[in-house]
């Protein structure tokens, strides 16, 4: 990131991938057919990683396409092409009016708190020089950075992550079993 | 850009949000809940830039997180499918079937 104010070129990128990434939600939640909503939903995580790599996170926005676009969603197609859903009977599935109305109120209000915590005066004496994160990753690699609290300061929840991940391979297989002798 | 960035952030989160709410096909919900884990994601990323790399680690994990939910849930998608033949959470609505 540049220091000070920033060029048209990143601001003008940023808002553009913002925008798109928005509206691919817009229509990922409106669409009948669940193929086209995951089909809308990877683009916008492809805008979302390229808003990591406009802001200093090039390892995240690489491992956002590798994981969410890239595993993570294709799994949600294989499932979806498995159950051979897109039947029509299946296809509407709205809520009715009563919920839309629900929906939209929360909706509201969600953005109206955000929108509240806007204007809260962020902790400035620990904000970190502008550009530093930036200065880091030219001086020593994207990925070291972001390592070394990972396998010093946060080691702990590094390996309770990978019992996580044990436990839901486990379970995954066990809930996918066909099950034989069961009553 | 921190601010644009939590805008950002905000307005996927609220139109997963919305997207839970207004669905009734599973599938979609789960993939309405991924968007928000995406959203928070967003505002980690955006908070790293300015407070540190920390935020960034936390990516990391929400992503482990979401990779295991993702495999979790769509086997008892898959597994209440084998059960009733639909993905409508409105006909799933037996504890015992």
């Amino acid at each position: 990131m540049p220091k000070g104010d920033f060029p048209l070129f990143y601001t003008f990128h940023f808002y553009l991938f913002g925008i798109v990434a928005v509206v691919s939600a817009l229509l990922f939640v409106t669409r009948k057919s669940p193929v086209a909503a995951a089909l809308w939903l990877v683009n916008t995580m492809f805008c979302l990683a390229a808003l990591y790599v406009l802001l200093d996170a090039q390892f995240i926005g690489a491992i956002q396409v590798l994981v969410y676009a890239g595993a993570i969603m294709v799994v949600f197609l294989f499932v979806i092409m498995l159950l051979n859903l897109g039947h029509p009977s299946e296809l509407a599935d709205a809520r009715g009016t009563g919920w839309k109305v629900a929906a939209l109120a929360v909706g509201v209000v969600l953005l109206a708190e955000v929108f509240t915590l806007t204007r809260a005066r962020l902790p400035e004496s620990r904000a970190l020089p502008p550009g530093f994160i930036a200065q880091e990753i030219a001086r020593e690699g994207a990925i070291a950075p972001i390592a070394r609290p990972l396998f010093t300061e946060y080691l702990l929840a590094f390996e309770l992550t990978s019992i996580l991940l044990l436990a839901a391979i486990v379970g995954a297989v066990v809930l996918g079993r066909r099950r034989q002798d069961a009553g | 850009m921190l601010a644009e960035s939590l805008f950002f952030s905000a307005v996927l989160f609220v139109i997963g949000v919305v997207g839970v709410l207004t669905r009734r096909n599973a599938i979609i919900i789960f993939m309405c809940v991924e968007l928000m884990l995406n959203a928070v994601n967003l505002a980690f990323v955006a908070f790293a830039q300015v407070y540190g790399v920390a935020g960034q680690v936390f990516v990391f994990f929400v992503m482990t997180v979401a990779a295991a939910e993702a495999a979790v849930g769509l086997a008892i998608i898959i597994a209440l499918f084998r059960h009733k033949p639909t993905v409508n959470l409105q006909q799933i609505n037996l504890l015992k079937g």
